[in-house]
C-alpha cells in the first residue's frame, strides 16, 4: 500500500518541498497534526486510542494516530520515550513525525526502536489552514513535500 | 556524528543484537543533537521500570533485549524505582506483580544494579566532578548536573540503557562545556519560601526555559537540600532544560518570576481541599529528610494514611540508626523500591484525591493517576495532619 502511494507521489506535483534534517528515515504519506506546543508523551496520551487526554493542551480529544504530527519537542519524563514504542505496537502512533523546535532525546530514541520516520524542520512556520491535505515525509530524500 | 570502526562493527550487528539496537537509539539522539562522536561514559542511570509506566510492550521490549547475551552493562548501572516494595509485594494485583518482576529479571540478567531509586545522587557514591555519565531520570539528572558538578544530558530512558550497553554516550549538550553556561537567569520577584514554591518555580522554569542550563543567581545559594530536590524535579517535568546555575553575570537575558505564573502552576496542580491519604517522596526522601520528618513526628501520630517513600538503602540505614522508629509509630507506612509518581498504589478505585508536597508528583498523580491533589509544603503536613499520640 505504501509503495503504492510512494510510486503515485513521484508523479504528482506537490506545491512545497522542505528540506530537513533526518534523524530516523523512513516514508510516511499522511495528514497532518500541528501543535504549536510540546508534548509530555507519558502524561498526555492515552496510548489505546492516540489521542491527547490534556485539557490544556491545544490538542485536546484529537488523536495523533495515523497523522504525521509536526509538533516543537516533547518535554518532561525520560519514560516517554517507551510510549513511542507503545504507540507503534498498539497501532496508534504517528506515520511520522516533525520536530519543529529540538528533536530531544526521548523522541529521537522512541522512534529509532519503534521505526517511526523522524525529521528535523529548523524554524518551522507554515501555518496549518488544511489538516485534511495529505504530506509527505520522505527521509529518503530528506524533503517533507505538501 | 563520526563512528569509530569498533562502533560500526558494533552498528552493524558484529557484537549482538542487543548491541546493535543500542547503537542504533545512540546514532539517532547523537544525530539529533549534533554530536560529532561517542564519548565513554562512568555511569548510568535508567528509567524505565515501572510496569506502571512501560506496560506490557515495554516489558517485552526489555525482555527480548535481555535475552541477547550482548545486552550486558559496561558501567556501573543503577535503576529507577518499580511499581511497588518488594517486601509488601501484597499490595499490587498478582499480574502487576508477575509483569513487574519479569521486568527486573531482564534488567537484573543485563546486570544492572537493583537499586530502584530516583536519588542516586543519595544512595550511592557517585563518579566526582566533571566525570561524564548518562542519567535518564530528569530530577536525577538536573540535581547531579547543578550540584554535584556531573556531566550528563536530561536522557532519555532508551538512550540512558543504550549508553549502558555501550559505554557511551554522545558529546553534545551539557557534556560539552561552554553548553553548561546559562543564557538566561531568573529573577524571582516574590520570596520563595517552601519546598512547594520552589517546586512551582522550578515548574515554571522548565515551561520557560528553552536552553540546556538556566541560572539561578543568588537564589541558588538560599537552597537547601528539599528546596534544591524540589526545584529539579519542577524543572524537569515541565520541560527539556537540564541544569540550574548560580552564575550572576549573564549577558542575554534576565526573566522576572512574579506571584502570578506561580499561583497559575498552583491552580492547575491543586485541585483539592484536602485529600485522603498523604504521600510523600517525590523524589524519594533521602536520610535529611527521613531525619526532619522523624524529629517533626516525636510522640505524634498522622491523622490521615501517610505513605513515605524512600530508597531501600537509605531505609535500612534509617533503621539502624533509630530514624524510622519516629515514622512508623505515628503510623506512616514506609514504602522503598517505589515512588510516590506513577505509583500503581493510588488509583480512582482507591482513593479520591492526596495530599502531598511534591509538585512533580502533583502533575503525574493529576494526568496520569487521574486523582486530585492538595499541594501542601512539608511542614504544614507534618502539623495539620498529625495530633498527640
Amino acid at each position: 500500500m505504501l509503495k503504492e502511494k510512494e510510486d503515485k507521489d513521484k508523479y504528482k506535483e506537490w506545491e512545497k518541498e522542505i528540506p530537513c534534517k533526518v534523524i530516523v528515515s523512513g516514508y510516511a504519506i499522511a495528514d497532518p497534526i500541528y501543535s504549536p506546543l510540546p508534548i509530555n508523551f507519558l502524561a498526555m496520551i492515552n496510548i489505546d486510542s492516540g489521542i491527547i487526554i490534556d485539557p490544556l493542551h491545544p490538542l485536546f480529544e484529537k488523536s495523533i494516530r495515523n497523522r504525521i504530527l509536526i509538533f516543537p519537542n516533547s518535554i518532561g519524563s525520560s519514560v516517554g520515550a517507551y510510549v513511542y514504542y507503545a504507540l507503534k505496537k498498539k497501532d496508534t502512533a504517528p506515520k511520522g513525525i516533525i520536530c519543529t523546535s529540538t528533536v530531544d532525546y526521548i523522541t529521537a530514541s522512541g522512534c529509532a526502536i519503534s521505526n517511526i520516520p523522524l525529521v528535523f524542520i529548523k524554524d518551522f512556520n507554515w501555518i496549518f489552514d488544511d489538516e485534511k491535505k495529505e504530506i509527505i515525509l520522505d527521509g529518503h530524500n530528506k524533503l517533507v513535500k505538501f | 556524528m563520526y563512528l569509530s570502526k569498533d562502533d560500526e562493527k558494533g552498528l552493524g550487528g558484529n557484537y549482538g543484537e542487543a548491541v546493535a539496537t543500542a547503537y542504533r537509539i545512540l546514532v539517532a539522539v547523537g544525530e539529533s543533537a549534533n554530536a560529532d562522536r561517542l564519548i565513554p561514559i562512568e555511569w548510568s542511570h535508567v528509567s524505565g521500570v515501572n510496569y506502571n509506566t512501560i506496560g506490557s510492550s515495554g516489558r517485552d521490549f526489555l525482555e527480548e533485549l535481555a535475552s541477547d547475551p550482548s545486552a550486558k552493562a559496561k558501567v556501573p548501572t543503577t535503576l529507577n524505582p518499580m511499581g511497588f516494595d518488594r517486601s509488601k509485594k501484597d499490595m499490587v494485583s498478582e499480574e502487576f506483580f508477575n509483569s513487574q518482576n519479569r521486568i527486573v529479571q531482564a534488567y537484573r540478567s543485563m546486570e544492572f544494579t537493583l537499586s530502584f531509586t530516583c536519588i542516586p545522587y543519595e544512595a550511592f557514591f557517585l563518579p566526582g566532578p566533571k566525570s561524564n555519565v548518562s542519567f535518564a531520570e530528569t530530577n536525577a539528572a538536573i540535581y547531579v548536573n547543578s550540584i554535584l558538578g556531573l556531566h550528563t544530558n536530561k536522557e532519555s530512558a532508551l538512550s540512558a540503557l543504550a549508553s549502558s550497553l555501550i559505554g557511551k554516550t554522545p558529546f553534545s549538550g551539557l557534556l560539552v562545556e561552554e553548553n553548561r553556561y546559562a543564557k538566561a537567569r531568573l529573577i524571582p520577584k516574590i520570596k520563595l519560601e517552601t519546598e512547594i514554591d520552589f517546586g512551582l518555580f522550578g515548574f515554571h522554569a522548565g515551561k520557560t526555559i528553552r536552553d540546556g542550563s538556566v541560572s539561578l543567581g543568588n537564589t541558588f545559594k538560599e537552597m537547601d537540600r528539599f528546596k534544591l530536590k524540589a526545584f529539579s524535579a519542577g524543572l524537569g517535568t515541565s520541560g527539556t532544560c537540564g541544569m540550574f546555575t548560580s552564575e550572576e553575570e549573564i549577558k542575554a537575558e534576565m526573566v522576572d518570576v512574579g506571584k502570578e505564573e506561580l499561583e497559575t502552576i498552583k491552580d492547575e496542580l491543586n485541585t483539592a481541599e484536602s485529600g485522603d491519604i498523604i504521600t510523600l517522596g517525590s523524589p524519594q526522601l533521602g536520610m535529611v529528610e527521613l531525619n526532619h520528618v522523624s524529629n517533626m513526628v516525636e510522640d505524634k501520630k498522622f491523622t490521615k494514611k501517610c505513605f513515605v517513600f524512600c530508597p531501600r538503602t537509605i531505609c535500612d540505614k534509617a533503621k539502624r540508626f533509630g530514624v524510622t522508629d519516629n515514622i512508623e509509630k505515628a503510623g506512616a507506612e514506609i514504602i522503598c523500591d517505589s515512588c510516590t509518581c506513577l505509583s500503581p498504589l493510588f488509583n480512582k478505585n482507591n482513593t479520591d484525591s492526596i495530599i502531598t508536597n511534591s509538585v512533580k508528583a502533583a502533575y503525574y498523580m493529576k494526568h496520569s493517576n487521574k486523582l486530585d491533589v492538595h499541594l501542601s509544603d512539608l511542614n504544614t503536613i507534618l502539623t495539620k495532619y498529625t495530633e498527640k499520640r
